[in-house]
């Protein structure tokens, strides 16, 4: 069952360029909202990489980016509703989706082999800092079991893309 | 009726010698990231249902090119086994999902 924690303050650790918040309880609807908006940003950088990388590797990296978090986005929204939850926005979320809409800009502004590493560099550095947040904040943090399960299954798949990114990123060098 | 068991007799005869040992139908799941089991014996001509419980597209993938199934999310796909051998197989996507297939001629 859902516990709802009630109202916590979220710090912004903005100083590394990390949006999640230090030791701050977060509630099953806050994570579900990170959780989700962590795999769209994914996406719509992948959208972007899809659009502009000229290496192969990357192209092909990108579409798996795609469809991994595409396909656990479903699940997470799929989840939600049966569990009659609201995903609800929080300073995370916001941080997170304020971070990659600057990175997005950033990134538009390159091309060619240039945008590649660019975009496979903030792959490696993006999944690093998610999969640090899942595995010592989000998952701990989560009340619902098959939230916890979902997110767990998540780890081990964004980790995987973790090495994958880290593989281009070295073949990109 | 002696004519009759004769003809049951010979029937059961020819049944014997005219179906070949029967191929088994040998199921792998696919669930969590994780082929299971991760090890298997199985025969040429055997079927393997490749059930995937995940949300996520997977493949299975002989590092030798023997086969290469594509298994849809929540999707079974099944393939027939063509070739002896003991086959190191794995997940394109994933290449973390990794199981062995051994396959008796």
């Amino acid at each position: 069952m859902f516990k709802p924690i009630g109202t916590t303050v979220v710090v912004l650790c903005l100083t590394s360029g990390v949006a999640f918040s230090q030791g701050a309880k977060l509630t099953d609807p806050q994570i579900a909202h990170i959780a989700y908006t962590a795999g769209e940003i994914d996406i719509k950088a992948a959208k972007q990489a899809l659009d502009k990388a000229s290496s192969k590797e990357v192209k092909e990296f990108a579409q798996g980016m795609v469809r991994d978090h595409e396909a656990v986005n479903k699940q997470a929204l799929d989840l939600v509703k049966k569990l009659k939850v609201t995903p609800e926005d929080n300073d995370t979320s916001r941080a997170l989706s304020k971070q990659a809409s600057e990175k997005l800009g950033e990134l538009g502004k390159l091309k060619g082999a240039a945008f590649d590493k660019a975009y496979v560099a903030n792959e490696v550095a993006y999944h690093k800092t998610v999969n640090g947040a899942l595995e010592t904040q989000l998952i701990p943090s989560a009340s619902n079991a098959e939230l916890k399960g979902l997110l767990q299954t998540g780890l081990k798949l964004f980790q995987g893309h973790e090495q994958h990114a880290e593989h281009v990123a070295a073949d990109l060098k | 009726m002696l004519s009759g068991r004769i003809a049951l007799v010979s029937l059961v005869v020819f049944t014997l010698v005219s179906v070949p040992a029967r191929a088994a139908t040998i199921r792998i799941v696919v669930e969590k990231l994780e082929f299971s089991p991760a090890a298997i014996t199985a025969k040429v001509g055997d079927t393997i249902e490749w059930v995937n419980k995940d949300a996520l597209a997977h493949t299975a993938t002989a590092r030798n090119g023997d086969f290469d199934v594509t298994l849809p999310p929540s999707k079974t796909v099944s393939s027939v086994l063509k070739k002896a051998g003991t086959v190191d197989y794995y997940c394109r996507f994933h290449p973390n999902m990794k199981a062995t297939l051994t396959i008796a001629p």
